[in-house]
């Protein structure tokens, strides 16, 4: 051990002023020759300071350009503590090689040996040209059609997996079932009542703008009906829900990879896709609607105010006005979508959930794409339910 | 007289849980001299790793004093700690979104000064100084096995040449070779460097190959500190137990023997 070398130094701060210890290069003349002398503390920490490297690189560059007619001979007897890093800026100045003369003690020689040794050539990264674009195109191609397999498989998993539970209902995972719909259902009505009074605020003060100017003040129900039941109303919902309930089955799920509890559930041969991704879609296909019917309700409550604050529609007209304005099939339609959409989100929750690799990057990237794509299959979707059912209730 | 590199007097460590209050360590006191290599066991739940973690600063004692370099724990904290300590956490706790040798070079890196070159060859020494190749350096962790995620881990701690290397499970999960490497490596670190060691383990081959110092915790406190040989003269059901067991046994025949010598990643 070498108990000569002090160990610790007392205080970052004090390293730019104490003068003993700024590592340096002092130039000497002996009757031997020139001996450059090197003193303080050749630490990564120490030479870290910007006045001190920038300092010492020029000192060095120097000592380069103004080559020495005789030999030069290093001393570094006189240093206060020399690391890997401070062996290394050495080491490459002197051309990766011992030089002529150099006096150390034999701690210092095994650092420097170490780095000598050690230090090797950065491998190459793989290169970005034309040809690895063109890969990463075919495999992000390739990618999506894995996807796509994945649901599709999750599906059928899903349907066999609801034949088993009819075959046999008491053996379902109930307990599970109603713990879902406690925390996507019931816990998400405050913030989607929020949201759905707000939206119908907003929307029925902007059309009562526009039909005031035509007289036709009394329509306002129309519109509001039937954009808020039939459209809205379980978007609105449907987004939401994706948002909250997607994203946290997608970690839950990514989280149960990443702590391995997915592969020891499988080795105990519990089906995951009937004790994982069945109840989570039951949960979700029967609380979707339920909150879609919920947000409407809201915003239905929210434009009849709005209406009755802003025009001369009271509160009475209007609910006299509404079922002759909006057939029911509207709200049958609603609903039937809103189970469908539930449906999709746990679909597409468990499936990019149960995709995750077992590390941190892997869970943050499948919960944004489990979110993003959840939304985006629920707006094709519904455009879907709109071309198909266009000649049902308006 | 030098200033001790770690200094705990009167620690009371106490842990908030449903069941009440649970006293983790009582009026404790541990001493670490510059230069030792100082071997921290004891049971399950005896709090050797939390005893890592408040000399880091990142857990607060409910009383007493942690003072590290001379400094309280939280001025040292505040300075960062990267060039004066480093730790190997037991999972390695690599940072996932960057690859292998960014991982290393991570402190160097935010110390805003070195250029690239520099910081890329100080990074490439500590990963091929900790046994691993040079092909490991574009990896991302995740795709490491365990024991190169403890040597990468290692390598990160050390990047700075810190004075004062906090280890918690080094062994644990590497093959028997690695370990030998892992403890040559140190043992060369000590030497030329000065660098002084706390290592919580249960490998009896680490404890007695490179400890100067064995300190036992159990009852709440640091029951005996002192040289391998007269820790285990001590008289403790635990030190009994942990060192004269079947295993322990061994482990001691073994220290009798003429050391062999280390087993180097790389012959130096």
């Amino acid at each position: 051990m070498s108990a000569t070398q002090p160990i610790h130094s007392k205080s970052h701060q004090n390293i730019a002023t104490a003068d003993a210890l700024t590592p340096r290069i002092e130039r000497r003349e002996t009757p031997a020759g020139v001996t450059q002398q090197l003193r303080g503390r050749w630490t990564a920490a120490d030479l870290a300071v910007p006045t001190v490297w920038s300092g010492l690189t020029h000192q060095l560059s120097d000592l380069e350009i103004g080559r020495e007619s005789s030999p030069v001979r290093w001393d570094l007897r006189q240093l206060d503590r020399l690391d890997h890093v401070g062996a290394q800026v050495l080491w490459t100045h002197w051309g990766r090689q011992w030089p002529a003369d150099v006096q150390a003690d034999d701690s210092q020689r095994r650092i420097l040996e170490s780095v000598a040794h050690f230090s090797g050539l950065l491998p190459a990264r793989t290169g970005t040209g034309w040809l690895a674009r063109f890969e990463n195109f075919g495999a992000w191609l390739l990618r999506g059609a894995d996807h796509a397999l994945g649901l599709t498989r999750l599906m059928g998993q899903l349907l066999l997996d609801l034949l088993r539970l009819m075959r046999r209902p008491r053996d379902g995972p109930w307990r599970d079932v109603s713990g879902h719909l406690f925390r996507i259902g019931a816990t998400a009505l405050p913030i989607t009542a929020l949201v759905g009074f707000l939206i119908g605020v907003v929307l029925a003060y902007l059309i009562s703008r526009q039909l005031m100017q035509f007289g036709a003040d009394a329509f306002v129900v129309n519109i509001l009906g039937v954009s808020l039941i039939r459209e809205l109303g379980p978007m609105l919902a449907a987004i939401l829900i994706a948002g909250r309930s997607g994203s946290s089955i997608t970690a839950q799920m990514g989280v149960m990879r990443v702590t391995e509890e997915l592969d020891a559930m499988r080795v105990m041969g519990i089906a995951r896709g009937f004790r994982l991704v069945l109840p989570r879609a039951l949960a979700l296909a029967l609380a979707m609607p339920l909150i879609s019917i919920w947000t409407t309700a809201w915003s239905l409550l929210g434009g009849m105010l709005t209406a009755d604050l802003s025009m001369n529609v009271s509160l009475a007209f209007f609910a006299n006005a509404l079922p002759g304005a909006v057939e029911v099939s509207n709200l049958v339609l609603a609903t039937a979508k809103s189970a469908v959409f539930g449906l999709l989100i746990a679909l597409i929750a468990c499936h990019y959930g149960l995709r995750v690799k077992p590390n941190t990057e892997s869970l943050g990237q499948g919960t944004t794409a489990s979110v993003v794509t959840s939304i985006t299959v629920v707006i094709l979707v519904d455009a879907l339910f709109a071309v198909l059912f266009r000649n049902v209730g308006i | 007289m030098r200033e001790p590199m770690v200094d705990i007097r009167q620690l009371w460590s106490i842990f908030q849980s449903p069941m009440g209050e649970r006293v983790i360590h009582e009026n404790l006191d541990l001493t670490i001299e510059a230069g030792e290599i100082l071997s921290l066991v004891g049971g399950s739940g005896t709090g050797k790793t939390v005893l890592l973690r408040q000399i880091l600063g990142l857990e607060q004692a409910a009383r007493g004093e942690i003072r590290v370099l001379g400094l309280p724990v939280t001025a040292l904290a505040k300075q960062g700690a990267a060039a004066h300590v480093g730790m190997l956490f037991q999972q390695g706790a690599l940072f996932s979104a960057f690859t292998v040798l960014e991982n290393i070079a991570f402190p160097l890196r935010e110390l805003k000064v070195f250029p690239p070159s520099v910081i890329d060859e100080a990074a490439m020494i500590k990963l091929r100084m900790v046994g691993l190749d040079a092909d490991a350096a574009h990896k991302m962790p995740s795709q490491l096995s365990g024991g190169m995620v403890k040597r990468v881990a290692l390598a990160r701690a050390l990047i700075m040449d810190p004075p004062l290397l906090l280890l918690d499970e080094p062994t644990a999960g590497l093959d028997p070779e690695s370990a030998d490497g892992l403890c040559a490596l140190l043992a060369a670190m000590h030497r030329d460097m000065g660098l002084t060691v706390v290592m919580v383990t249960h490998d009896l081959d680490t404890i007695f190959e490179l400890s100067t110092r064995i300190a036992v915790l159990a009852d709440r406190r640091v029951i005996v500190a002192g040289k391998p040989a007269d820790v285990l003269t001590f008289e403790h059901p635990f030190v009994h137990d942990f060192f004269l067991g079947e295993r322990g046994r061994r482990a001691v025949t073994a220290l009798r023997k003429p050391p062999r010598p280390p087993a180097a990643f790389h012959s130096l």
